[in-house]
């Protein structure tokens, strides 16, 4: 762009535009992950031979995982993975059954302030703990079994299903919910005909998608002790036998799979 | 919403009757169901136990109480090892998600196998638990940070790739012909044309998934898989139930302001 002056120059390179258009902005987060990048693996203190020990020890591991062990004399890994999945879906019904008064006391168009604060902190509590750790003291006062994975994951339950009917509660669409109140409905007639025909079709749907994540947890609550497939499969993996681990590895693979597409063709049949 | 006619005029009725008729199966089924699946697990419950719950709540809870603030001192580094499990994890998630999400989406997958493939790494790494993962790390690379830092990774790859293959086949096609007419080879239309268009959505996923990853780092420890979790564990185990409460109170706290920091980069990204 140099032959002449008197023309307007144009621009001959162009740049990609950054994501982050405030340099001062951008250069601080490069520098400051650079930083927390450097701090956090200098903390890590990995042990580099045992992790190249773990080279050969993967390989063997994934040598043994083939052929998988398919046989299961005992017939426990049967047993343990029906455990886990009569657990899901129970634990799916107690959890909704629990999560429909927490989720209407914490949607803001229908309760108090009090009642509201009480049901949110509820949510939020089973919101923050990870099923593990219900699990854990689930045991404690359950003792082993699947009563304890029952309990554990349907207080889990509590904190995505009463949160979402909450915010679908707060959502919905104000007239009609008026119209059925100004017939001179009661509470509960109000709920009934205002709110639940609202609300039911995406709660059916996310009801469905809960019963997968529950089983995908009911999996690995076993090795705290709550029952279900995931004692067997730590035992198996202290026991060397990865045979038997590869076959439960395999069986839980193919099992979530086919709960995803199911409960994905239910939900796109309800709503 | 039908109106029978009826002698005493028209009677207005939710739905039809055969509709109600189905509605009720349905409900039959499920309550079946549920009916089984509460048979067998009471079956295996020991009642006893369960009867005794109330009592050894109120016993452990009593225990657990007051928290002993004097063992924050040994928690700041299991935070920081929580935490750190969670950011790199998701950094090691992303960094492999980004190109199986290419691979996966039908625009750009190269074939069809390999897209079979890509969905194949997708379904199978987000079906395995994260601690199931860290099991068999633990075992491959032994105890410590590093097992649980890759097990986060892969159980996140699926979970990224899912919606970023879908972000990629949202994209406006508009702005790839544009790229396509001036010559640009196809790694030059995805380097031009898709990924501006889709990294708002790598930046919202890669908080997104942080944020459920601290919450996952926190119990890793119970298989030996580093962080916050094997303090837990081992308090657990020698029954300090002062400190047990201790730390579900950091845990609290952590996973508080992991959840109010990403929602505050999401908001200001989207």
């Amino acid at each position: 762009m140099s032959q002449s002056t008197s023309q307007p120059t144009y621009a001959d390179t162009w740049k990609k535009p950054p994501f982050i258009k405030s340099p001062g902005l951008r250069w601080s987060i490069y520098i400051g992950s650079f930083v927390y990048f450097a701090l956090a693996l200098y903390t890590m203190e990995i042990n580099w031979t045992r992790v190249a020990e773990g080279v050969p020890r993967g390989l063997s591991l994934l040598s043994k995982f083939f052929p998988p062990n398919l046989d299961d004399t005992r017939g426990v890994i049967i047993d343990g993975i029906l455990e886990s999945i009569w657990m899901a879906i129970i634990a799916t019904v107690g959890g909704i059954i629990l999560s429909v008064p927490i989720g209407l006391g914490a949607a803001r168009n229908l309760t108090n302030k009090y009642v509201y604060l009480f049901c949110r902190s509820i949510i939020g509590v089973s919101r923050t703990f990870p099923e593990i750790i219900l699990a854990i003291f689930a045991v404690k006062f359950f003792g082993f079994g699947p009563f304890a994975g029952f309990v554990a994951l349907s207080i889990g339950t509590i904190g995505f299903f009463a949160k979402l009917l909450a915010e679908d509660i707060e959502n919905m669409s104000k007239s009609q919910a008026e119209a059925v109140r100004v017939t001179g409905s009661s509470w509960l007639q109000w709920i009934n005909y205002a709110i639940q025909p609202q609300v039911m079709p995406r709660m059916i749907g996310l009801s469905l998608y809960r019963l997968d994540i529950n089983f995908r947890e009911s999996a690995v609550v076993g090795i705290v002790g709550a029952g279900g497939i995931g004692a067997h499969l730590l035992t198996s993996v202290q026991r060397y036998e990865y045979d038997t681990t590869a076959t439960i590895l395999i069986a839980i693979i193919v099992i979530v799979i086919a709960l995803e597409y199911t409960s994905g063709y239910l939900r796109k049949w309800v709503q | 919403m039908p109106i029978i006619e009826t002698n005493e005029g028209p009677l207005w009725k939710r739905r039809t009757s055969t509709r109600q008729w189905l509605i009720w199966i349905g409900w039959l089924i499920g309550i079946c169901i549920a009916a089984y699946a509460w048979k067998l697990i009471s079956d295996k419950t020991i009642w006893f136990f369960v009867q005794d719950a109330p009592r050894q709540m109120v016993d452990i809870a009593t225990r657990m109480w007051p928290p002993s603030f004097d063992y924050m001192d040994k928690l700041w580094g299991p935070v920081w090892d929580t935490l750190n499990i969670a950011t790199i994890g998701t950094v090691i998630a992303m960094v492999l998600a980004i190109p199986i999400a290419f691979l996966a989406a039908r625009n750009t997958t190269p074939h069809k196998l390999v897209r079979a493939v890509a969905l194949f790494i997708i379904v199978a790494t987000r079906s395995v638990n994260s601690l199931i993962w860290a099991l068999l790390l633990v075992v491959i690379v032994g105890p410590g940070v590093l097992a649980g830092t890759i097990a986060i990774g892969f159980r996140s790859i699926g979970g990224c790739s899912k919606l970023l293959y879908e972000a990629i086949e949202e994209i406006n096609p508009v702005q790839v012909e544009a790229i396509e007419s001036t010559g640009a080879s196809r790694a030059q239309q995805m380097l031009y044309g898709i990924l501006p268009q889709i990294l708002p959505t790598i930046a919202g996923v890669g908080v997104f998934r942080w944020d459920i990853n601290v919450r996952g780092s926190t119990i890793l420890g119970i298989v030996g898989a580093g962080g916050i979790g094997v303090q837990l564990n081992a308090s657990i185990n020698v029954l300090a139930w002062t400190q047990v409460s201790m730390i579900l109170l950091v845990i609290l706290g952590t996973v508080f302001i992991s959840e109010y920091v990403s929602a505050k980069i999401r908001h200001a990204i989207i």
